[in-house]
């Protein structure tokens, strides 16, 4: 069974559409990246995974419907929807205590153990800890529960890189296990290209680019050229074009790899270099 | 790609059932509105301590005054004595009151205000159970902690005179009705909340709607409703009826006629004993159910905003 299956998703905010028309299949055990410029639909579109919001067309999230049945679903999803909306108030202990009431896939003894690595004391209150420290009692909160869906809103927004790294190399050694699923969005594309088994651009609502890593590391290559093999590499239709220290960096979108060897050394490119290119618009010539 | 290779059992599709926690849902959220609004408890305990100071304080002539009042006939007596008992029980009432009013306009508000709603609706708890924990506490919680609070005080400021009383060679047991006054202290407030149940309602609706001022639009639009029809036809039914909501609840759930014959116009807390009770009345009243009925509309329609409404 596919963990997101949506068909024809669709949500309109007055006159403006957020999600225009989206069909995107997620199967369960995957790690996606929704990668999109601020505006482009992608918390519009978690939103309506959330259950939080009303949408049109077709949506199931695990076999539901995330607007009618959404108390169930919460059951098995599990979100971070943006960073520090843990409640002030509230104390570390309070917390625990709470989460561990309410959820029934909450393993306490499991969050206790990830918050014995932090230096984070229970009985501080939330607006006593640093950013850094909110977060990492939320993923300790997260962490704890066994969920099939974890859906991940820019949790690492305002957090010093070593906290980010520190979220992500959490994430993937003590929760994901190829059962679980999740969604992450983020604009430092950089720090989860590793991590990603799945990619999906989306912009102005719509998906732009659908692949598997797999996938995107066969299709796309990046071959950095010296001035004279310039136009050689042109004739080869980059999807990009960019220059760094007198050399132009091309982008090529499934040119075979034999042919683009001659003219300098291939790469896999970044996410965030594919990302510029397919919503920068046109190829940028940066030559005089 | 470096995806931690975990061994390949636990790639297996089926994962072993977790061990499902016992919950409570609604427990909990009711739990954590006390965490959160400490107020709840704080309030009425400093204004007890303040009403305590105060009694102490009279209490420097209470010998002379009460072998005054010992002269008079015991209707007279429970009057005079019961009086700070009765003003200490109003006066946690009020406070009561204040905290519910403050606690409702913030309730389905503040969450949406500090976005932290979008971590409570990431746990597994309906909105009805958060809707329905949340008016637990004017309901409920705050009657249960005023009444604690109310005979605690009573029974402090008992023991106090007593031992005054004792020391000045004066007849140390204060003439009071007291189990009387606590049925009539537990049925006045079970009766007030039941009856003020469509104010409370409304004050979380407006807390789950209002993007902002919850205040204003709780408390403007009927006053506004009230002046459009004193200007445009020169009645003041809408406002008779909101002031009977607001402060009519005695007159509906007690007897009024019998204390008034007793008194005759001493000015006092109008209730003296079990005698003046009429839960039938209070009961059979066609406004009290009409009042639950909108208290019930307007919960639901906070668990309808609570689904819909954004973090503002």
């Amino acid at each position: 069974m596919a963990c997101i299956e949506a068909r024809g998703l669709r949500k309109v905010f007055g006159a403006t559409v957020a999600v225009d028309s989206i069909d995107l299949k997620v199967e369960e055990g995957r790690i996606l990246g929704l990668i999109g410029p601020n505006g482009a639909g992608k918390s519009t579109a978690l939103n309506a995974i959330l259950g939080l919001t009303a949408y049109e067309g077709e949506l199931k999230v695990l076999g539901r419907d995330p607007w009618t049945e959404r108390d169930q679903l919460m059951r098995d999803v599990c979100f971070i929807a943006d960073v520090a909306v843990l409640p002030r108030w509230m104390r570390v202990s309070q917390a625990l205590d709470y989460v561990g009431g309410v959820h029934p896939r909450f393993d306490r003894a499991k969050a206790e153990a990830f918050l014995a690595r932090t230096s984070i004391k229970r009985t501080s209150r939330v607006r006593e800890l640093s950013k850094g420290m909110v977060v990492q009692l939320h993923l300790a909160l997260i962490m704890a529960i066994d969920a099939r869906l974890l859906v991940l809103d820019e949790p690492t927004l305002g957090l010093d890189l070593l906290y980010r790294k520190q979220f992500y190399d959490t994430l993937l050694n003590d929760y994901f296990d190829h059962s679980r699923t999740i969604i992450v969005t983020t604009h430092q594309v950089e720090e989860i290209q590793d991590i990603l088994t799945d990619l999906v651009f989306i912009n102005g609502g719509r998906i732009v680019l659908e692949s598997s890593m797999e996938d995107f590391e066969a299709r796309y290559a990046e071959v950095m050229v010296l001035p004279e093999q310039a136009s050689a590499a042109r004739a080869l239709k980059p999807i990009h074009e960019r220059q760094v220290f007198g050399r132009s960096i091309f982008l090529f979108d499934n040119v075979d790899r034999d042919r683009l060897a001659a003219l300098g050394e291939v790469r896999t490119p970044s996410i965030a270099d594919l990302f510029v290119a397919r919503m920068g618009g046109k190829t940028e010539r940066a030559t005089a | 790609m470096t995806v931690a290779t975990d061994d390949l059992a636990e790639m297996a599709p089926d994962r072993p059932a977790p061990v499902l926690n016992r919950t409570r849902p609604y427990y909990w959220s009711v739990r954590r509105e006390l965490w959160e609004n400490r107020s709840l408890h704080i309030a009425p305990l400093a204004v007890a301590a303040v009403a305590l100071l105060g009694f102490m304080i009279s209490t420097i002539g209470m010998p002379e005054r009460r072998r005054g009042v010992l002269a008079l006939d015991p209707v007279r007596q429970v009057i005079d004595v019961s009086q700070p008992y009765d003003f200490v029980a109003v006066a946690i009432i009020f406070t009561m009151g204040i905290v519910a009013v403050t606690y409702c306009l913030g309730a389905l508000h503040g969450e949406r205000r500090d976005r932290s709603v979008l971590f409570w609706k990431s746990l597994p708890i309906s909105d009805l159970t958060t809707v329905l924990a949340k008016a637990t506490v004017p309901f409920v919680v705050l009657p249960v902690i005023a009444i604690g609070v109310i005979l605690a005080m009573q029974l402090l400021m008992l023991v106090w005179s007593f031992f005054v009383l004792l020391l000045s060679g004066v007849n140390p047991f204060t003439p009071l009705p007291l189990a009387q006054m606590a049925v009539v202290l537990v049925y006045g407030l079970v009766t007030q909340i039941l009856w003020q149940a469509p104010v409370y309602g409304w004050l979380l609706l407006v807390s789950a709607w209002a993007r902002r001022a919850p205040f204003l639009w709780a408390v403007l639009p009927p006053l506004a409703l009230c002046m459009l029809e004193k200007v445009a036809f020169n009645t003041h039914y809408l406002a008779t009826v909101l002031g009977h909501r607001l402060g009519g609840g005695h007159s509906e759930a007690f007897v009024t006629s019998t204390h008034l014959a007793v008194h005759k116009g001493t000015p006092h807390f109008p209730v003296l004993g079990v005698a003046d009770l009429d839960p039938a009345k209070f009961l059979s009243s066609p406004a009290l159910w009409v009042g639950l009925v909108i208290c019930a509309a307007c919960l639901a329609g906070c668990v309808w905003f609570r689904r819909r409404r954004e973090p503002i």
